[in-house]
């Protein structure tokens, strides 16, 4: 029974077949191999066929036609679920992050104008009318995409609290490609959590490019994951640098031979792309500057980090160019807003990102990130260029970067540092550490003080975690 | 005969000596911080690390001085130069050592 379309629904049928066509569940229903494509999650799995079709809501998605629905999962193979079955339904998706506190709830509510909720847990959500997902999928006739839904997602807040900013779903798929002809249909996996943007393009890369999908889930243990990956066969394998370094660290990521290696979010120095091109020497190992707000800018696949000089200028659909320091770009792929109605662009079009490059050569390198900077006595230090020096040593796993405070000059920098191996000779890395600093840095750069760390927090968006402030 | 109860003289004897012994230890601790800063500095000093030492013409920059004070905090655990209320700057090594000994 399908009693979910308005008066109007004949009359508007007609109008919403390119709406349709351009949805989540339009693309899969021209697949060709449907009925292979799987999204694997840690509790379980859903086949992109049922999901084509069917519902996990009961049919509950015609309640939340032309809505804003607020979507809260525990389990974010839901999620997955979920975006499918509501894209080009619901008018606006806010796309709730795993960590986002429950006090921050009715403040998102009210700045997003959302009308229900939609969650696999028991409770409702915020005190709104709540809708319960779960397994499995029921088919039946689930209403045609009639609309272009807003997607809006969380910044990852690593300067200052997170904002939600609006895409479409023709921004957020601006960059990727059709799959090439003839090509093996991709197993994607992801560190990521898929709703967060980085995550979030590699469930479309699959939705989009024929491909499969294994996701994990907030409390699954990494070595648990990467057993998952090996066992469904991902092909494409992606995370964020510090997830990266994590994988080195397990005894399971031997067992991987992923065909491609895809890292973002973070700067991707040289020291962590060496390493995964020693540990997958048969992957081609490409790195990706995106950012909730600004989009996917662009991909650099030739191993080395940084970026041409000659992105900046080049024409294409990212228009990219330095200000200050400060990477700036103008895309199409460029969220279109916070939702409180401030624009994220210039008057010319172009997002200030945050991110500070360096020109050294033919090459730009990101340096950190602008409200990061380690102020030593008027002089500027990013913590990530700190730590793309402290990371090249050959020793070291990765390291984190902070200011200290101090009565003399303002602050100064303190390292923290994971060795590869906790029995090696601290003493001796040490030395080596601070003697590469000093080589390679400013005097006011190196490390005043270093401690070494058997591991350091990453946060829940997959990345090192920085105090804020 | 008359007994003279030495005991409070040798108790104040032996409170100054450990009083004297915590200076001499700080004060080595002190002078020992400022040599291996300026080692790993690459900053030779200017001279022996006497009271009269200027600070400003030891050859140490404020760098330096920053990260002796850093790392003065978490041997001692405190750090005179927050705690002050006043903004006390030292002027010679002495200065310096006094600072500390009285914020103990």
């Amino acid at each position: 029974m399908s009693t979910f379309r308005s008066p109007s629904a004949t009359s508007s049928d007609s109008m919403s077949a390119p709406a349709d066509a351009m949805s989540l569940r339009g693309t899969l229903r021209r697949s060709e191999r449907l009925a292979e494509r799987r999204i694997h999650g840690w509790a379980g799995e859903v086949s992109l066929a049922d999901l084509a079709r069917g519902t996990a809501l009961g049919g509950a998605a015609a309640a939340l036609a032309g809505r804003s629905v607020l979507l809260r999962v525990a389990d974010p193979l839901y999620a997955a679920i979920a975006l499918v079955e509501f894209d080009g339904v619901a008018s606006r998706i806010v796309l709730s992050p795993p960590d986002l506190q429950d006090e921050a709830l009715p403040g998102v509510v009210l700045q997003a104008g959302i009308e229900a909720a939609v969650t696999d847990g028991a409770e409702p959500i915020a005190g709104l009318p709540t809708h319960r997902l779960a397994l499995p999928v029921q088919l039946q006739d689930s209403p045609p995409a009639a609309i272009a839904s807003e997607w809006v997602m969380f910044t990852s807040g690593t300067s200052g609290p997170p904002k939600m900013v609006i895409h479409t779903l023709a921004a957020l798929t601006g960059a990727i490609k059709p799959a090439a002809a003839g090509a093996p249909p991709p197993v994607w996996g992801t560190f990521y959590d898929i709703r967060r943007y980085g995550g979030l393009q590699i469930l479309l890369r699959a939705l989009f490019g024929e491909g499969s999908l294994a996701i994990t889930a907030p409390d699954e243990p990494m070595p648990d994951f990467l057993t998952r990956v090996a066992a469904v066969g991902v092909t494409h394998l992606t995370g964020t640098p510090s997830h990266w370094r994590r994988v080195l660290m397990t005894p399971q990521s031997r067992a991987l031979s992923p065909a491609y290696v895809r890292l973002s979010g973070e700067i991707a120095d040289q020291a962590v792309l060496d390493a995964l091109k020693a540990r997958f020497p048969g992957a081609p190992i490409g790195h990706a500057y995106a950012s909730t707000e600004a989009g996917v800018g662009f991909e650099v696949n030739d191993g080395l980090a940084g970026f041409p000089a000659d992105y900046v200028g080049r024409a294409g659909d990212v228009a990219l160019r330095v200000v200050d320091g400060a990477l700036q770009v103008k895309s199409a792929r460029a969220s279109s807003g916070y939702v409180d109605g401030r624009t994220l662009a210039g008057d010319d079009g172009f997002v200030d990102t945050g991110d500070m490059v360096e020109l050294r050569g033919e090459r730009y390198h990101f340096v950190g990130r602008r409200g990061g900077v380690i102020n030593v006595g008027g002089l500027k230090a990013h913590p990530e260029e700190i730590e793309a020096v402290i990371n090249a040593h050959p020793a070291v796993r990765m390291s984190r970067v902070s200011g200290r405070r101090s009565p003399i000059t303002g602050a100064i920098v303190a390292a923290e540092v994971v060795l590869h191996d906790p029995g090696a000779d601290e003493a001796a890395a040490r030395e080596g550490i601070l003697a590469a600093c000093r080589e390679r840095l400013a005097p006011f750069k190196v490390p005043a003080m270093l401690r070494f760390t058997p591991s350091l927090p990453m946060t829940a968006g997959g990345k090192l975690e920085r105090a804020v402030g | 005969m008359t007994l003279i109860d030495v005991t409070p003289a040798l108790q104040a004897h032996e409170q100054e000596t450990c009083e004297l012994e915590l200076k001499t230890t700080l004060r080595a601790l002190i002078a020992a911080k400022f040599e291996s800063v300026a080692a790993a500095q690459r900053k030779p000093l200017a001279g022996p690390l006497a009271d009269e030492l200027v600070l400003l013409e030891s050859g140490l920059d404020s760098l330096c001085f920053a990260i002796i004070v850093a790392t003065l905090e978490d041997e001692l655990g405190f750090d005179p130069f927050t705690e002050a209320e006043d903004v006390y700057f030292p002027v010679t090594f002495g200065d310096f050592v006094r600072f500390y000994e009285r914020a103990r």
